[in-house]
């Protein structure tokens, strides 16, 4: 065998390896990009809700987690401020589930609630609350509650707490320990 | 004589402790209840001027509004306040509205600002600055917007009614009761209020 023709096979062979390598490269990539794309896709569907439609969220009973549902708006500033806590709690730990109940201008979903949660890559399931009849959803929600922003609600089967103010790191992680130790 | 000393430092220790708590308890929660006699006041309007609900000799009545320059949901109403005033001032009721919030928190809310705003939206009613924040907390004001209704009466201002303006603050076209409108009609035509104190979507107040 002269030695080009070995010299050949050798570097076919390479060729094949390197050929093989980018094929998986590729393959892997995209589908990294595809995940990606879900993720995103998730984020894009933010469902709008009447308050008969929300209710059920707001009283899960049947698991072991506790629901954590803030609600807020990407025009109000505190709520702006703790929502990355709410953010954190969410994806560190399994046990939690937090819920992002957004009380934005109805008209304002596109221009304003869509790109905030894009931009910010959240994470917490999102939901708009459109339903003009506040007076009553705000009580049944909670009957301390008078409908100042930001205001949380957090629960298990267990217990039940609401809390009409902003949270600091450690104040909201204080108070989720409480529904932890029962 | 040193005994006596103790005890009157004692004594005003404990007094001192007692005041403390005292303010404490006074938490926007604890503010008036409908039929709760209200405060009157004494704070800076817009143009300067100090301006007391006693100096309106003839309303029968006010409809005071906390609210702001910052926050979206005020904003969206200033409209429906401006109304207010024009359908309720001829007819006894004037619109006030105050600023509750600290503009070392919330700078868009700052007295200059304030006069900036009601030239903008031409205002017809005073804005005046809760300097010191010492009125929204007797109150018991929780958010901007939050409305109260007084009535003068014998014993002082009575209030009649606390809460939103309608049920549907974000979206005026939504809107299928006026709650403000409503009771001061029935106060103008001596009928009872059939919905005294509601809730509405607001921004809490700055402190």
């Amino acid at each position: 065998m002269p030695d080009y023709l070995f010299l050949y096979m050798i570097y076919s062979q390479k060729v094949r390896i390197f050929a093989i390598v980018c094929f998986i490269t590729v393959v892997f990539s995209c589908k990294r990009e595809a995940k990606t794309a879900v993720k995103t896709q998730e984020n894009d569907v933010i469902e709008v809700v009447n308050f008969t439609e929300l209710e059920p969220l707001l009283n899960i009973k049947d698991d072991d987690k506790i629901h954590v549902v803030n609600f807020w708006a990407t025009w109000c500033a505190p709520c702006i401020k703790e929502l990355p806590y709410f953010e954190e709690l969410h994806t560190a730990n399994n046990n939690v589930e937090v819920i992002l109940v957004s009380l934005d201008f109805p008209d304002k979903f596109e221009s304003q609630l869509i790109p905030f949660v894009k931009e910010n890559n959240l994470s917490a399931q999102v939901i708009l609350l459109d339903d003009p009849n506040e007076n009553k959803w705000i009580a049944e929600i909670d009957a301390s509650w008078q409908g100042a922003l930001p205001a949380t609600l957090i629960y298990t089967n267990a217990k039940r707490a609401f809390y009409a103010q902003s949270f600091t790191r450690e104040g909201l992680l204080e108070e989720i320990e409480k529904f932890t130790k029962i | 004589m040193k005994k006596l000393k103790l005890l009157l430092l004692t004594v005003i220790v404990v007094s001192a402790s007692a005041f403390t708590f005292n303010k404490e308890l006074s938490t926007p929660k604890d503010g008036y209840k409908v039929g709760d006699i209200a405060t009157d006041f004494s704070l800076k309007n817009i143009d300067g001027r100090m301006v007391s609900l006693a100096d309106y000799k003839e309303a029968k009545g006010f409809i005071v509004i906390f609210t702001c320059n910052t926050c979206p949901v005020s904003v969206r109403n200033e409209e429906r306040i401006l109304a207010l005033d024009k359908k309720y001032k001829s007819l006894g009721y004037p619109v006030v509205a105050i600023n509750p919030n600290n503009p070392a928190v919330q700078p868009g809310d700052s007295y200059a600002l304030m006069k900036v705003r009601a030239k903008e939206k031409k205002f017809t009613f005073p804005y005046l600055f809760d300097d010191g924040q010492k009125i929204f907390p007797q109150y018991g004001a929780s958010a901007t917007p939050h409305t109260y209704i007084l009535k003068k009466e014998k014993d002082g201002l009575r209030v009649k009614y606390i809460g939103g303006i309608d049920d549907s603050s974000r979206n005026e076209a939504n809107v299928k009761t006026k709650f403000v409108e409503d009771a001061i009609d029935a106060l103008l035509s001596n009928k009872p209020i059939k919905v005294t104190s509601t809730r509405a979507i607001g921004c809490s107040i700055k402190v």
